[in-house]
C-alpha cells in the first residue's frame, strides 16, 4: 500500500456520471407510474443499483483505489445478502 | 511526503471506508424491515406509499445527486490546488443540503398537519399496516436527514479550513473523507426514493 500519486478524476467525467444518474432517475419515475404490476419493483431496483453502483465507483473513486478496500466493499455487500436474503427464506417460506 | 509531520491519508481513507460499511449496515436493517413488513402489509403499504407525494421525491433526488457532484468536483479541484473554486463548490453542496431540508420539512409538516405522525391517534385508529408503514418512513427519513445536516455541518467545517489554506492539494485527506460521507448520504436516498415513493 505505497502513497502514489491521487487520481484526479476530471471535471468532464463527473459532470457525465451526474448525467447518467439524472437520466436513470427519470427512467425509474416513468417505469413506475406505468402499470407493470411486480415488474416495476425489480426495474427500480435495478435502476437504483446502476446509480449506486455509479456513485460509488466514480464520485466516491472506489474505481481508482486498491485491491483491499474493494475487498471490503465486496465482503460488506455480501453481508448485507446474506442477512437480507437468508432472513426472506423465512419470511417467503414460512 | 514532508517528514516534520505525520500523517497517514490511506489509513484515514481506510477508517472512513470502514465506518461507511457499518452505515450501510445500519440503513440495511432498515430497508430489511421494509421489506419484510411489505410482504406482511402490501395494501397498507400501498396505500401509504400513494400518501408521500413523488414530485418532492424526485426533486430531492435531482437536488442531492446535484450535491454530489458539486463534492466530487471539490474534491477534484482541491487536488488541482484551486482554493476558491473548492470553498465554492463546497459552498453548493452546502446549499443544495438547505434545499433538501427545506423540502423535507415541507413533506413531514404536510403529514402532521394531516394527523400522521408516530404514535398519533390518526394511526392509532387505523389499521396496524399504516402505522407500520409510517413510523418506518419517519425512521428512514429521519435517519437519512440527520445524516444530511451532520454531512453538511462537517462539509462547511471543511470549507472553512480550505479557506484558511489548512487544506490544499497536498494534505487534503479531510475534505476527500468529508466528500465520501457526502456521498453516502446520496447513496442512501438512491434507495429510499424508489422504496418509499416509486413502487408501492
Amino acid at each position: 500500500m505505497d502513497q502514489h500519486q491521487p487520481h484526479i478524476v476530471s471535471n468532464t467525467k463527473l459532470i457525465g456520471i451526474w448525467l447518467a444518474l439524472l437520466v436513470l432517475t427519470a427512467l425509474t419515475v416513468a417505469i413506475t407510474r406505468v402499470e407493470l404490476g411486480g415488474y416495476k419493483v425489480v426495474g427500480a431496483l435495478t435502476v437504483a443499483c446502476a446509480k449506486a453502483g455509479l456513485v460509488i465507483a466514480v464520485f466516491m473513486h472506489m474505481k481508482y483505489e486498491g485491491v483491499l478496500l474493494r475487498w471490503l466493499l465486496f465482503l460488506t455487500l455480501v453481508t448485507l445478502a446474506i442477512f437480507i436474503g437468508f432472513t426472506f427464506f423465512d419470511v417467503l417460506y414460512r | 511526503m514532508s517528514g516534520h509531520e505525520h500523517r497517514d491519508d490511506y489509513g484515514a481513507k481506510l477508517g472512513m471506508w470502514l465506518f461507511l460499511f457499518t452505515e450501510l449496515l445500519l440503513f440495511g436493517g432498515l430497508f430489511l424491515l421494509y421489506a419484510v413488513y411489505l410482504k406482511r402489509y402490501p395494501h397498507e403499504f400501498a396505500s401509504g406509499g400513494k400518501q408521500l407525494n413523488w414530485v418532492l421525491g424526485s426533486i430531492n433526488t435531482v437536488i442531492l445527486l446535484t450535491s454530489s457532484l458539486a463534492a466530487a468536483m471539490a474534491v477534484t479541484s482541491i487536488q488541482r490546488g484551486e482554493a476558491r473554486r473548492t470553498v465554492a463548490l463546497l459552498g453548493g453542496t452546502i446549499l443544495c443540503a438547505g434545499g433538501f431540508m427545506v423540502i423535507k420539512y415541507v413533506e413531514w409538516s404536510a403529514k402532521f398537519g394531516h394527523g400522521i405522525y408516530p404514535g398519533s391517534e390518526h394511526l392509532k385508529a387505523g389499521p396496524p399496516g399504516e402505522s407500520v408503514f409510517f413510523s418506518l418512513y419517519f425512521l428512514s427519513t429521519g435517519i437519512h436527514g440527520l445524516h444530511v445536516v451532520i454531512g453538511a455541518i462537517l462539509l462547511g467545517w471543511i470549507a472553512l479550513k480550505v479557506r484558511g489554506g489548512e487544506l490544499n492539494a497536498g494534505n487534503n485527506i479531510l475534505l476527500e473523507n468529508g466528500a465520501l460521507y457526502w456521498h453516502l448520504v446520496d447513496l442512501i436516498w438512491i434507495f429510499i426514493f424508489p422504496l418509499y415513493y416509486l413502487i408501492l
